[in-house]
């Protein structure tokens, strides 16, 4: 244990002796070439190129991207999305789990047949709680991801909201121009003197080329040059809380399967929790002529919130650590950034530990992929540790209240 | 004195870099996403790429998946990524179903991996095999006993010493296993024996290979280069010289290894080439596809099989080469891989 | 006008409050429990969608040529890829997934109800406080952190005090699970344990029983069955272990009495086929359903035995 913690240690300043030894190599050589040979030139561009990449290492390791060579890998797209599933799966578990644990706790029926019911859901959902991980990710995989599919593709949704699109287009001075179009599949006519947006929002008028046109040579019209027909491609602009169906293998999709899981453990865990709210003071509500409702409401939740969010404290926990229906979901283990809006590709830290703990190992190298792994579970025991040192606070207060 | 001419010379050098670049430095507003899900052989080359794509276009989001070459192409035929990297040709299926969905892509290969037979370096009486000899060792029995396979090494070789032969396989899903199979087995109805340890990690055949007594395996070449002290490579007599060679990075890239070196691919869909974005991406991993596959370890392609390539995505050719139609009956494309990438071989 | 005369006729107090008609709390009584109900329904909604989806898939996958029923289930040989035939006997799967199992538990039990026998009749309260949330942290680690600490921990170290092991196999992974359900086992047992009436332990003592005595010969035994249960959903939760098999364990599926070899489990299977190169067009593909709907139906049968039983142990004391 105390190896897998120094290891992960290393990974937050991996060691770059070879290129401080390199650096100073060259520094040396360089002193003794002349000039302007073309060896000076050769040394002095690895001298950037070096210098370059000990810039990248020294980048925080929690924010680094994934990348080919462990000293330069970091997990900041994986906890980003992290943070993006387990807050969306949050979302979703929060209120089924707590109305259907305060359906079956606090409405309980008188007739038989509902009595033997209510008997059957409990069962199911005790039985829910031991289905294996990996099965509620086939579940997800072919009810969210694909929704069997019915609905299309991700690239060709049948239903869109809170996306804006663009056109983009790369003109013979490979500059980036974008014209907005109203939906994905809508191709501007290209006329020339038309505006176009560059990315820092600014205008342009474009120059298209037609048939029979010359092809501009002074580079400031080629910038805004662009053939008559090219046919550039779409680029969707997603506000955070766009939707589309189906959902992909993207946050959504990825949050609501972690819910399947989480949620049996949830209901549990808030039954417990209700049930630890003494009957006298829901008693006490309806003597005073409160409605069922209003009891639950106004005095048994408020009673047993403490415990309530310690449960679902613990249950997120459970949940940033689940990687075997991601995996089956989603797999993506390289991505430059974090998730944008709920539509997003995303990777997340177990998947990225288990992708690296799976990487060749090079005994002779000082610092392999086996240590940016052992990183990545420091960081995700820290996220627990504190996770679980909120819901012990929050117990403490529970115990306080109740007794 | 000198130091002033340093600096002269490290201006002139960022100069030089700063032009070079100048022409790219537009697209550094390329906006967008390329989906990309696939093979976990192929991933790390698209990953080298990718990061070095973020320089040039920082803004482009390339996630880069590894749901493995069938579930990557399952997604690729539904029209949901962009690329799908593979260790293997398309599958008549998986191409049939393109065609329902009506994706159509371009087959780019990339890179060769070699691969190797490798014995322990204990071992010291073997040094080359023949394919023969290696249906010996790794063919089940038929069904009617008229072929049984090797148990020892002194049945391929009376002068070799009686130790049960051990054997250590890539995963069966693997590219290299297909490919390996493919070699071994040929057009032959046999198959690969049962009594074989299979290991999806590289690292448990390498360890495996070098501490058992009488053991071979098989396994991407990079490995072997890796492990070159603890593994000894057995050298293979190519069929048509007769000559045993090597497993060495030229004799792949020469094709004198024959016939273990088999080609990586990205399949690139045809609608997402069109796509600014995509467009650079695929023209950038073009480009610096021999760099790359070298980074990881893998054999850079020929230059003509490189330029054919360009070629192929710059006139978008799209159809799969592997397949020909055969009185309406699919079949595989057998040859090199330059005898089959051609223009006159897709079949779209 | 009415309604400002009855208004007028309250207490001062009542007068500034605004009194809802019945009919409207009636109506949100209802459309509130209505909505609590939907919620409940959705549970039932999972379970039915998991059945359907795996019976559905798995019929496929015995309507190729290649499968059948019986020899899925009474063969003796996984080996969709290598060989003459292709063969699906789910046993070597089993027989793995088995291995794990067993050796998980033979780490949780014992251990587990050590640390509830402890944390239940020996531990004085503040350690108590103490010892639980570390249970539970315990509970919450990631199971990819175990399955690298099998990998990178576990396996060298059964290496070193001589015992034979594969690189991947069966028994490092098996304990690795194991200590993943401990927490499970010791808290659900300590539960148990928690539940029996003090009067059993006190008739104990003023027989002369000391404090080893009665908290096993007296209250042990009265919480059997729900140290029984404990075990049963450890086990389901142990069978169900995707991440550490998939990374400690192997995937060779190989009926073996051998558990140092390695070894594929149901869920490694599974996870290693969703992620492999396999065409998901391929009869392989949908053996995946088969091997899941298997595993549910093992879990389930756990799970319900364990609550089963639990329930009864529940009504024998209240």
């Amino acid at each position: 244990m105390l190896s897998i913690f120094y290891q992960g240690m290393l990974a937050f300043n991996p060691p770059q002796d070879e290129i401080v030894a390199e650096l100073s190599e060259i520094k040396s050589k360089l002193a003794n070439v002349a000039a302007d040979s073309s060896d000076a030139q050769d040394l002095t561009v690895r001298q950037l190129e070096l210098r370059e990449l000990q810039e990248t290492i020294d980048k925080s390791f929690l924010s680094k991207p994934p990348a080919p060579s462990a000293r330069e890998a970091g997990i900041g797209p994986a906890l980003m999305g992290s943070i993006w599933v387990c807050a969306g799966c949050t979302a979703f578990f929060l209120p089924l789990g707590v109305g259907t644990a305060i359906f079956l706790e606090e409405f309980k029926p008188r007739n038989k047949f509902l009595r033997w019911l209510s008997d059957m859901l409990q069962l199911n959902i005790n039985n829910l709680a031991g289905v294996p991980s990996i099965v509620y990710g086939i579940l997800g995989m072919t009810v969210f991801a694909t929704m069997f599919g019915l609905f299309g593709s991700p690239n060709e949704p049948f239903f869109e909201l809170g996306t804006k699109f663009k056109r983009q287009y790369v003109t013979e001075g490979m500059q980036v121009v974008f014209v907005p179009v109203a939906d994905r599949d809508e191709t501007p006519t290209l006329v020339d003197g038309m505006t176009a947006l560059k990315s820092d929002g600014s205008e342009v008028k474009l120059n298209i080329i037609g048939d029979d046109d010359d092809f501009p040579e002074d580079d400031a019209t080629l910038a805004v040059s662009l053939f008559s027909d090219s046919d550039g491609g779409v680029v969707a602009e997603n506000a955070w809380y766009s939707f589309r169906l189906p959902f992909g293998r993207s946050v959504l999709a990825a949050s609501m399967t972690l819910m399947l899981v989480i949620l049996p453990v949830v209901i549990i865990s808030t039954q417990e929790a209700l049930r630890a709210v003494p009957m006298s003071l829901r008693q006490g509500a309806q003597g005073l002529g409160c409605t069922p409702w209003q009891t639950v409401r106004n005095v048994t939740l408020p009673a047993a919130i403490p415990g309530i969010m310690t449960g679902c404290i613990l249950s997120m926990s459970r949940a940033i650590g689940e990687a075997a229906p991601i995996l089956m979901i989603s797999g993506i283990v390289a991505i430059s950034m974090g998730p944008q809006h709920l539509m997003d590709d995303f990777s997340i830290l177990p998947l990225q530990i288990y992708y690296w703990a799976g990487q060749p190992v090079n005994d002779a190298d000082p610092f392999n992929f086996q240590h940016v792994a052992a990183g990545a579970i420091i960081v995700l025991l820290l996220v627990l540790f504190a996770f679980n040192s909120v819901a012990i606070v929050l117990r403490q207060i529970a115990q306080k209240r109740l007794s | 004195m000198k130091q002033t001419l340093a600096i002269f010379a490290l201006t002139i050098v960022t100069c030089f870099l700063t032009v070079s670049t100048q022409a790219q430095s537009g697209l550094k507003d390329l906006e967008g996403t390329i989906n990309i899900d696939g093979s976990s052989t192929v991933a790390p080359i698209t990953i080298e790429a990718d990061a070095g794509f973020r320089k040039i276009a920082p803004k482009v989001k390339v996630p880069v998946g590894v749901s493995g070459t069938g579930g990557g192409f399952k997604r690729f035929t539904k029209g949901e990524t962009d690329i799908s990297d593979a260790s293997r040709p398309i599958k008549y299926k998986e191409f049939e179903s393109c065609k329902a969905n009506g994706v159509s892509f371009i087959e780019i290969p990339v890179a060769y991996d070699g691969l190797t037979v490798a014995v322990g370096k204990s071992n010291d009486f073997v040094e080359q095999l023949t394919v023969d000899q290696l249906k010996k060792i790794f063919l089940a029995d038929s069904k009617d006993k008229s072929f049984t396979n090797a148990k020892t090494w002194k049945d391929i070789d009376d002068s070799w010493p009686a130790t049960e032969i051990k054997i250590f396989s890539p995963g069966t899903d693997s590219g290299t296993f297909d490919y390996f199979k493919e070699v071994v087995v040929g057009k032959s109805d046999a198959s690969m024996r049962a009594d074989m340890s299979v290991s999806e990690d590289d690292n448990v055949l390498v360890q495996g290979i070098a501490k058992t007594e009488g053991a071979i395996g098989f396994f991407g070449a990079s490995y072997y280069f890796a492990n070159q002290d603890k593994l000894k490579g057995v050298k293979i007599v190519n069929p048509d010289s007769g000559e045993a060679v090597e497993v060495s990075a030229a004799n792949i890239e020469s094709g004198v290894y024959a016939p273990f070196s088999r080609p990586l691919f990205i399949y690139v869909n045809s609608k997402s080439a069109r796509r600014p974005e995509v467009k650079v991406f695929v023209n950038y991993y073009l480009d610096n596809a021999p760099e790359l596959a070298a980074k990881v370890k893998y054999v850079g392609l020929p230059k003509e099989i490189g330029d054919a390539a360009k070629a192929h995505f710059k006139t978008r050719k799209v159809g799969t080469h592997f397949w020909e139609m055969n009185n309406g009956e699919p079949a595989k494309r057998e040859g090199s891989l330059s005898e089959v990438y051609t223009v006159e071989n897709l079949l779209k | 006008m009415a309604v400002a005369d009855t208004a007028n006729q309250k207490p001062a107090v009542l007068q500034r409050r605004q009194f809802r008609s019945l009919a409207t709390t009636r109506f949100r009584e209802w459309f509130i429990l209505a909505a609590l109900a939907c919620c409940t329904a959705f549970t039932l909604l999972i379970t039915v969608t998991i059945v359907c989806l795996l019976v559905g898939q798995t019929i496929q996958f015995f309507s190729m040529p290649e499968t059948s029923i019986s020899d899925f289930l009474f063969g003796l040989t996984w080996s969709p890829t290598l060989g003459n035939e292709k063969l699906f006997g789910i046993w070597p799967l089993i027989c793995g997934t088995m291995w794990v199992t067993v050796i998980a538990m033979c780490v949780a039990l014992p251990l587990g109800l050590v640390t509830a026998i402890y944390l239940s009749e020996y531990a004085p309260k503040r350690l108590r406080n103490v010892l639980k949330p570390i249970l539970e942290l315990l509970a919450g680690i990631p199971t990819v952190v175990y399955g690298f600490f099998a990998l990178v921990v576990i396996t060298p170290a059964l290496q070193a005090i001589g015992i034979q092991v594969d690189f991947y196999n069966a028994v490092s992974a098996g304990i690795a699970v194991g200590i993943l359900c401990l927490p499970t086992v010791a808290s659900l047992s300590e539960d148990a344990l928690q539940a029996v009436p003090r009067r059993l332990r006190e008739a104990a003592y003023g027989l002369g029983g000391t404090k080893f005595d009665v908290s096993l010969k007296v209250v042990v035994p009265a919480a059997l069955s729900g140290i029984i249960s404990a075990f049963l959903l450890a086990a389901a939760r142990a069978i169900g272990e995707t991440m550490i098999v998939a990374m400690a364990a192997g995937a060779l599926a190989n009926l073996t009495i051998d558990p140092r070899q390695q070894i594929q489990t149901m869920t490694g299977h599974m996870a290693s086929t969703a992620t492999g190169d396999i065409s998901n067009f391929d009869v392989r593909y949908y053996s995946i359903y088969a091997v899941a709907l298997v595993l549910f139906f093992i879990t389930l049968t756990l799970t319900v035995i364990g609550n089963v039983v639990r329930r009864r142990f529940q009504e024998a004391y209240d």
